[in-house]
Parts: C-alpha cells; structure tokens; sequence
C-alpha cells in the first residue's frame, strides 16, 4: 500500500500524468493551474520529458497536437479565459481523431472575470470547445484523489476512442491540499497507433493526419462514424455517485467543488430528518443520464447546485425528461456556496 | 541523343518549359487537349533535344522526364 | 539513353491541385528531391499548413499533419519534442505564417526548435481568391486593396527573413527565388541546408521562396514570374540573412 503524501491538487494531477505515461507537457501561465505547470517544469527535465511554455495559449494547444499526431500521450493545462483560446487546437483534434488531456482549472468569468473557483464552462466544456459537430471527454473530479484517480482512465479512454480528454477542476480543487495516494506508474502496455505521423521508415503509405474534407459526404460520413463511437461511450462510459438516494425525495445534482458543499448539506439535512441525497456527476460528458432516470423515477423533486448561473441544469432537465420539478440553486463570479445556503434551498423547497 | 517525355495529362500548359528552353524546341500542343482542358507542351525537334533539364527544373508539376 | 531528370520518390503521383503555373510545384519538388538526396523521407514529418498549400500532405510522400491555420510551427515543436530523431519541416504560405501565424513563427524561431520552414512568399491569399497578404507590396491590387495598397492605412510588408535574423535561435535565414533554372538550383541548396542544419542539430532553418501566383496577379504564368523579378526583388532581396555557420566563423568563437 503506497503512503499517503499531503499535496496540493494542481501538483498532484500533475504527477498522475507523468505516471499515466504523459512525457510531454505544453502549457502557458495562468492562475489558478499555475503550480499545475510549475511542477512540470520541475519533474520533466529530470525523467527526460518534455516542458515548455508556449508562447500563448493557441501555440500550446498546438503543440500538444503536433506531438499527438506523433502517438506519444501529451497535455496541456489552463484556466477558462485560456481554454477559450484553446478551442481552436481541440476543435481540430477532435476533426483529426487525436487523443490529449486537457485540463481546465476554471474561474470567474465571463472575459478576464476573476480568479475565484467557478464551475460557468460547463457548456463550454460539454457543448462548444470550438466550432464543427464534436464533443470531448469530460471528468469533474471532487477531491484531490479523484483528480489523481481520473487521469490514468482520462488518457486511457482519449487513447481508446481517439478524442480529447478534459479534466474540468476548479480554482479550489487545484489550490486546496488534501492527503492523497499516488498511483503506481502504469504498466499496461500502451494501446498501439497504426495511423501516428511517426515517420513511416519505408515500411507503410505515408499517414496523414487531417481535419480537411473538402467533399460533404467525407466529412459527413466521418462525423457520422465518430458519433457512434459517442454513442457508444455515452452507453458504456457514464460515471457518477449516488449517495443516499434510494429513499430520497429531494436529490441534488452537483459536480466539482459544489459537490463537497451539496454533501454536507445533504448531511445536515438528514440530521433534520430530511429525505434528501446526491448524485455527483464524474463524467459529465458522457451525463450520467442514468443515474438521473433513477432518481427521477422515485424521487418528488431534484435540485441543481452549481457555481454559475446554471449550466448543467439543463442536462438534468433533458435527462429527466421533465418527469419532476428540476430547481436550480448557484452562486457566481468566483464565489462557492456555504452548506447553510443550500440547506436553507433545501429547507424552502421541502416545506 | 536525347529527349524529354511529358505527361500529357499532368501538364497544364503553363509555358514555363517553352520559356526556358534554350533549344526553343518546346511549344503547346495545338492539336492535343489533355483531360484537364489544357494544350499540353510537346517537342518540337526531337534531334536538337541537349537533355539540359532546364524544362524539367521549371516544370511545376513534375511533368517532363529527361533522358540523354 | 539513361533517365537525368524524373518525379523523386518523396512526391506522390497524386496530380497537383494547383493552378497552372503556380511555383509551390517547383518548391514541392525541390523539397522531395532533397529527401531524397539526404535519404530521409522514412523519418520525415511534414506539417501542412492552411492556404493553397493545405493539400501538400497527399503530395510529400513521408508522413504528414495537417495544423490550423497559423500554427504549423506550434504544431511541429510538439511532433519535433516528441519524436528526437525525426526530421520535421513545415510548409507555409505568407498569410499563414507572417500574419496570422506571426507568433508561432517568431518564437519557434527564437527558440532555436529545431525544425525546417519552408516558406512560400507570393505576396497574396491564394486559396481564398486574392487578398492582400502580410508580404503584399506597396500600391499592390489585390481584392482586398481594390486601390493598391495604401501604406498609411494598411501598414508595411513584413520582411520576415530580415526579422529572424535578428533572434539568436535562427541557424539559417534565406530568401531565394524558382524564377529561372540558376535560381532554381539556387534554392534547392538551401533548402538542403536547411534540411542538413536540422539534421547536424544546429537549429532553426527557413527558407523563403519568392513564388508567383498567376491566378490571382492576373497574369500569364511567363509574365507572372517577370512580375516578381521587376517588384517582388527589389523589396525583398535574394541572398543569406543569417548563417550561424559563417557568423560564429566571423566572431571567431569557434576557432
């Protein structure tokens, strides 16, 4: 049993990449994934990987492209005003079927907004990264463990499916310190890249990896081909915790950092006698759908806790099916909400 | 002796190789039309050929292949 | 008689696209010959870059990515740190690589990554039907200058040659032209060098090849290349702008 180390979740991400088998990090800096990078630069040189801050956030993107279409595992790190800037380099490697992890530490927005944790790109993550029919995977880790926990599957997954990979944390993720166990370095043998722009030594047809189709049916026969894999993933993949939620009339819906307030809240009103539980979306895309049917099916009402003005809500709603009251309760701007507004929400809404 | 060939359906008839040949015994064909739509270059005294390649250097797609 | 001139192998069959004339032929046969020459075609990487020469990935026959628009240089750092002992070059146009691509160029050149750029200046957005590009000279019409180009409103070309050879990164800096057989030899040697520095390890080599675009100056491909000795010359001179070979030769530091 590995021991338990005391670290910062930007650092610990960080490290379960490199043992994930991520040799190569492009990043760019911005608060608050600053020690994220920080420690990329520190651990990089010493297993002979690779470092180095782009010149922007666009270049670094890029470059996790560039080295992607070489087959190697690569990623890159950045807070949402960055991410924005980023959706250009995921739109086309979700157009060139390349694996990457990419990791948003959010904060306030929109523009430049703030600094404070936010959970307001959600849409941006699950819906529009960059333009064209695609989507990418997304992780919303709730502790520095699962950060550390979902970066070997995250990179595993982009690998098997061949799309790019987000981890979507927060500023209060990344920056809070909590005792973590790290993984042991992988050793599944990396799944094999017949089609990686490698160099192909004589030995095959050149590989060319592209987004450009310039004949509708190509392209739409591509896109096509790469919605049943979505569909598969949505059918197989879907990750999240139920937690007390058979009985539940009241079920709240919250990822991330919301999560960790919406539990505690979930606990106190249970002390009150309340019938009241979570279900934590870990994957939000594929949503956890399912989990969402269940507890439509016996639960009176769910209520939506977010930090935004409500993103996710309406991927409750449509999972739902609008079979029962979906509220929304979300604080904004960089501000996380406290156990006792949320249970005050819950109160009003069960009296 | 020698000679150049030109894929006649590669070329486009853009000149180049009449231009620079210093034989001046390349021109557009004014028979032939290449699927393309285009008058492709043809020799015009296969016995002044010099197998320079000046034609081949200048030719933008590779068209001609010289022989001496 | 013996073959002395015929397609290198590092060319595909796959027909050209572009239009008659159009001297990103010459330049993709000099790049292929060069392959060729060097043996490296099985461990090169290309890097497509948006623009007319977009498809230049179904005509190199070594493995090829096609990057956003701009970024080719971004996205050959990560093929170049990733992949130690390949050899990695770019294929740029002007509106790619000095406009919107400014950045990316400037500091993978200041980097020293070392990768070679081939650079295509026709003074003009080709694909998209005749813009004025970065590299569009004064008083040049283009259908985005109906009146010229008027340097108080619309600024200055770029001189990118002259502008990497400023940055301490840059092996080699070259401007050459295909306009005639001597030119045309003239630049296939540096674009070997260009090649042989990625390969000795020495750092960043560009080359940039003044080109012609028939198409869009709306001219003869004959008088195309005319235009480009009589305009295109005098504001961008031929010749070596930075050789790091010769100058570290002149300082003396290697002796």
């Amino acid at each position: 049993m590995a021991d338990k180390v005391l670290m910062k979740g930007n650092e610990a991400l960080a490290e379960a990449a490199i043992q994930a088998g991520c040799h190569h990090f492009f990043g760019y800096p911005i608060t608050p994934q600053t020690e994220l990078a920080a420690y990329m630069a520190k651990r990089m040189p010493k297993i002979g990987g690779t470092y180095l801050q782009a010149e922007s956030e666009i270049a670094a993107i890029n470059m996790v492209l560039g080295a992607s279409a070489a087959g190697v595992r690569a990623m890159t790190s950045s807070s949402s005003p960055g991410i924005s800037l980023k959706g250009e380099g995921i739109s086309y490697m979700a157009g060139s079927d390349l694996p990457a992890l990419i990791i948003n530490v959010q904060r306030g927005g929109p523009g430049l907004g703030g600094i404070q944790p936010s959970q307001a790109d959600y849409w941006q993550a699950t819906k529009a990264l960059g333009h064209g029919d695609f989507q990418v995977l997304v992780f919303a880790p709730s502790t520095v463990q699962e950060m550390v926990d979902l970066v070997q599957g995250a990179f595993d997954m982009a690998d098997k499916y061949r799309m790019p990979a987000m981890i979507l944390a927060d500023g209060m993720l990344g920056q809070m310190m909590e005792p973590v166990v790290l993984p042991e370095k992988s050793e599944k043998e990396p799944i094999a890249k017949p089609w990686a722009s490698c160099g192909h030594k004589g030995e095959r047809e050149h590989n060319i990896v592209n987004s450009l189709y310039l004949t509708p049916n190509a392209l739409e026969n591509l896109v096509k081909e790469r919605y049943e894999r979505y569909e598969t993933i949505k059918k197989n993949e879907q990750m999240a915790e139920e937690y007390l939620t058979e009985d539940a009339e009241l079920i709240l819906v919250a990822y991330g950092a919301s999560s960790r307030v919406a539990k505690g809240a979930v606990n106190k009103a249970r002390e009150k006698g309340l019938k009241v539980g979570l279900i934590r979306p870990i994957t939000l895309w594929p949503f956890p759908t399912d989990a969402i049917k269940r507890a439509a099916s016996h639960a009176k009402a769910l209520l939506t806790v977010e930090m935004s003005m409500g993103q996710m809500v309406d991927d409750v709603k449509l999972a739902c099916e609008q079979k029962l009251p979906v509220h929304f309760y979300g604080r904004t701007g960089g501000i996380i909400p406290t156990p006792k507004e949320i249970l005050a929400e819950i109160e009003r809404l069960m009296a | 002796m020698a000679k150049i060939i030109v894929d006649e359906n590669v070329c486009k008839g853009c000149a180049l190789c009449v231009n620079t040949c210093p034989k001046k015994i390349i021109a557009l064909s004014k028979s032939k039309i290449n699927a393309k739509g285009y008058h492709p270059a043809e020799l015009t005294d296969e016995n002044a050929c010099i197998g320079c390649a000046f034609c081949a250097t200048m030719c933008p797609d590779t068209a001609i292949t010289v022989y001496k | 008689m013996d073959v002395v001139f015929k397609k290198p192998h590092a060319l595909t069959d796959a027909p050209l696209h572009y239009c008659p004339g159009c001297t990103h032929g010459i330049v993709h046969r000099l790049v292929a010959e060069v392959l060729d020459e060097l043996g490296v075609e099985g461990k090169a990487v290309g890097v497509a870059s948006v623009g007319c020469s977009v498809m230049s990935y179904n005509y190199f026959g070594c493995d090829m990515v096609q990057a956003p628009h701009g970024r080719a240089q971004a996205v050959a750092t990560g093929l170049r740190r990733a992949l130690p002992d390949g050899v990695i070059f770019t294929y740029q146009g002007d509106g790619d690589l000095a406009a919107i691509g400014t950045a990316e160029t400037v500091h993978a050149a200041t980097r020293g990554e070392n990768i070679t750029v081939i650079f295509i200046n026709n003074a003009i957005y080709g694909m998209t039907g005749g813009q004025m590009a970065p590299t569009s000279l004064p008083n040049q019409i283009t259908q985005t200058t109906p009146y010229g180009r008027d340097v108080n409103s619309a600024g200055f070309p770029v001189r990118v040659c002259e502008m990497l050879s400023t940055l301490d990164g840059v092996a080699l800096a070259q401007r050459v032209t295909v306009d005639s057989v001597k030119n045309v030899k003239i630049a296939k040697a540096a674009i070997k060098k260009a090649f042989q520095n990625q390969i000795e390890g020495k750092g960043y080599s560009i080359v940039e090849v003044l080109s012609t675009c028939p198409t869009n100056w709306g001219l003869s491909p004959v008088d195309a290349l005319q235009w480009l000795r009589d305009n295109m010359i005098p504001y961008y001179p031929l010749g070596v702008y930075k050789d790091a070979d010769k100058r570290d030769n002149m300082k003396g530091d290697k002796e």
